[in-house]
């Protein structure tokens, strides 16, 4: 279980920064929606933009980062980097991901006026989702945003 | 995007956000404060506890994003830049030289474009992971055969067919078969048009498609193949010789001489040696086809003879349809001019552009005001001139957003519907003088 501060976060976030490790090591960082079912962390990726797919393909360890006050509306405002491990689900890249509409449409609305024109824009629309097991935490909190207090969690899979 | 530029925008972002990969091979990702040194093309970053700081030398990321929230909608103005670089650490605090950068600013990239210089990217994880992109077939159908457009043929029907209907000829059947004759020609030539310009390369260089222009994009995102859409088209050019044909035998032989010149011209519209819309007679050839030469023919199919005054009226219908194809043909200009498609809107200005297009639309009202003044068309159709409002607005946002292509989508958009009331209107004003 993630701490409820951070739950709080990832549920009101409109951006978080997933970073991943390419094939020379270095660290890449994609401004990304986060989605949350209380146990996994979920983005979706379209195949336009999959350079993050392969990454994660090719090493799965990630982290998202809360940071941005104008994207996360939470009071008393509080940032956290959630490191874990990614696995691509792109099996069903046409409407595999559709299983994350209801999520997905509680922070951006307008994404059923563009699903409604998915003809305009197709390849878009089609989707790998990234699912993201979280392993540790770090909060930075408000009165503290230099030292992160850090949480060690249990594996969810 | 180059590093030094990336550090100067960074100044516009509250906050960076430092990546590094941490000892236990996890990234490592947080927000932090940075002042960013452009002379020297670094940044100062920090400060930063103990526990924080990557190792010296380690290769970094540092990340500016930025959204603005919209109420009940999501977000817009998406904006963010990515530097990489070596850190130095000192104390508590880090600098970083960028060494390369990459970013997107909607508001320089638009959305679409963004995409569009993607798809060789997206098509490549499709090849990779064993799969195809797939669209629903109706939207499939609806998109490769551009079926919106078909009021471009739907307009001068029922205008030859109201003109008729005014002479006293009329019959519910044969407008049905005319229109579904019609349609089928015009649905060919649009697939025979995307077949064309993907063997061109004119679509597949376009970055810019808009619904309006740059083709269907079925061919390049491969929802189909260059050989299923020339099939396709192939069997609309069937269907519509075939209605043509029962057309000609039973109504007259002259169809064939409008028949034959209608389909010479839509496929020398587009297809080798001819190609005239390379050669900027593209509008002039869809003028024709889509005004007098369909006008006349509706008005053939029920009165058995031509009439001058159909082809009088079909004129203003003609330059409308042809401003269509001319305005549309903006966004491809890069393009176009790339692959040596020399479209009028190629060869000239942008002043010269917006002065014709002017120039254009003004004519095709002084055409019905001349007519109506002449006794030539009916008082009804004078009705048309309430669009004039519409037509200057076109001119105006043509004139603004002429390099911007998606923001000209509304005004792509109104200018097809010009055509459409402005083709209505003249319709009604000839019901209404059957009607008075």
């Amino acid at each position: 279980m993630l701490p409820s501060k951070v739950e709080e976060m990832l549920r009101l976030a409109l951006v978080a920064e997933l970073t991943v490790i390419d094939a020379s090591g270095r660290p890449i960082t994609y401004p990304l929606i986060p989605l949350y079912d209380g146990r996994i962390i979920y983005m979706t990726s379209s195949v336009l933009f999959s350079e993050k797919l392969r990454h994660i393909k090719g090493n799965p360890k990630v982290s998202v980062a809360l940071t941005d006050p104008t994207a996360i509306p939470s009071e008393p405002f509080h940032r956290a980097t959630i490191q874990g491990d990614a696995v691509v689900v792109d099996d069903d890249l046409h409407s595999g991901w559709e299983r994350l509409l209801p999520l997905w449409r509680a922070k951006e609305p307008v994404i059923d006026k563009f699903l409604k024109q998915r003809f305009g824009i197709p390849l878009f629309f089609e989707r790998a989702v990234i699912e993201i097991s979280p392993r540790k935490v770090f909060l930075f909190e408000e009165d503290s945003p230099e030292s992160p207090k850090v949480f060690e969690l249990a594996q969810t899979s | 995007m180059r590093a030094r530029e990336a550090v100067k925008r960074s100044q516009d972002y509250p906050h960076a956000v430092l990546s590094y990969v941490g000892s236990d091979g996890y990234p490592v990702s947080f927000a932090t404060h940075f002042k960013a040194d452009i002379e020297h093309s670094s940044f100062e970053v920090g400060p930063l506890s103990a526990e924080m700081l990557p190792s010296p030398g380690q290769q970094v990321n540092l990340t500016f994003s930025h959204i603005r929230p919209v109420q009940g909608i999501g977000y817009d103005e998406r904006r963010y830049i990515n530097v990489y670089g070596p850190a130095a650490v000192s104390d508590d605090r880090l600098t970083v030289r960028a060494e390369t950068a990459t970013g997107w600013d909607e508001k320089e990239t638009p959305f679409f474009e963004y995409c569009e210089r993607n798809v060789g990217r997206g098509l490549k994880y499709f090849e990779d992971v064993g799969s195809r992109p797939r669209l629903a077939a109706g939207w499939l159908f609806f998109i490769a055969t551009r079926l919106p457009f078909l009021t471009a043929t739907i307009i001068p029907v029922l205008l030859g067919a109201a003109v008729a209907a005014s002479h006293g000829f009329f019959s519910w059947g044969l407008l049905g078969l005319t229109l579904l004759g019609g349609s089928a020609l015009h649905l060919g030539l649009n697939v025979a048009n995307d077949v064309f310009d993907d063997m061109s390369g004119a679509d597949p260089t376009n970055v810019t498609p808009t619904p309006f222009s740059g083709g269907s994009r079925v061919i390049q995102y491969q929802l189909l193949s260059r050989r299923s859409m020339a099939m396709m088209s192939a069997l609309f050019y069937a269907v519509g010789i075939a209605v043509g044909i029962y057309l000609a035998e039973t109504r007259g032989s002259e169809l064939y001489i409008l028949g034959v010149a209608g389909i010479l011209v839509s496929v020398a519209y587009t297809a080798p040696p001819f190609r005239l819309v390379n050669r900027g007679l593209g509008e002039a050839a869809v003028g024709l086809g889509f005004g007098p030469i369909t006008t006349l023919g509706s008005y053939f199919v029920m009165a058995k003879e031509f009439s001058g005054e159909a082809l009088f009226a079909s004129l203003p219908v003609a330059i409308f349809i042809a401003l269509v194809l001319y305005m549309n043909e903006v966004p491809d200009k890069p393009a176009d001019s790339a692959v040596g498609k020399r479209t009028l809107v190629v060869r000239w200005s942008e002043e010269g552009v917006v002065r014709a297009f002017s120039v254009a639309a003004a004519t095709a009202y002084l055409i019905v005001a001349l007519g109506v003044t002449l006794r030539i068309l009916p008082i009804y159709t004078l009705g048309m001139l309430v669009t004039i409002p519409m037509a200057r607005s076109i001119v105006r946002d043509l004139n603004e957003h002429f390099d911007h292509p998606y923001e000209l989508m509304p005004a792509m958009q109104r200018n097809i519907g010009l055509h459409l009331f402005a083709g209505m209107l003249l319709v009604v004003g000839y019901v209404l003088e059957i009607l008075i």
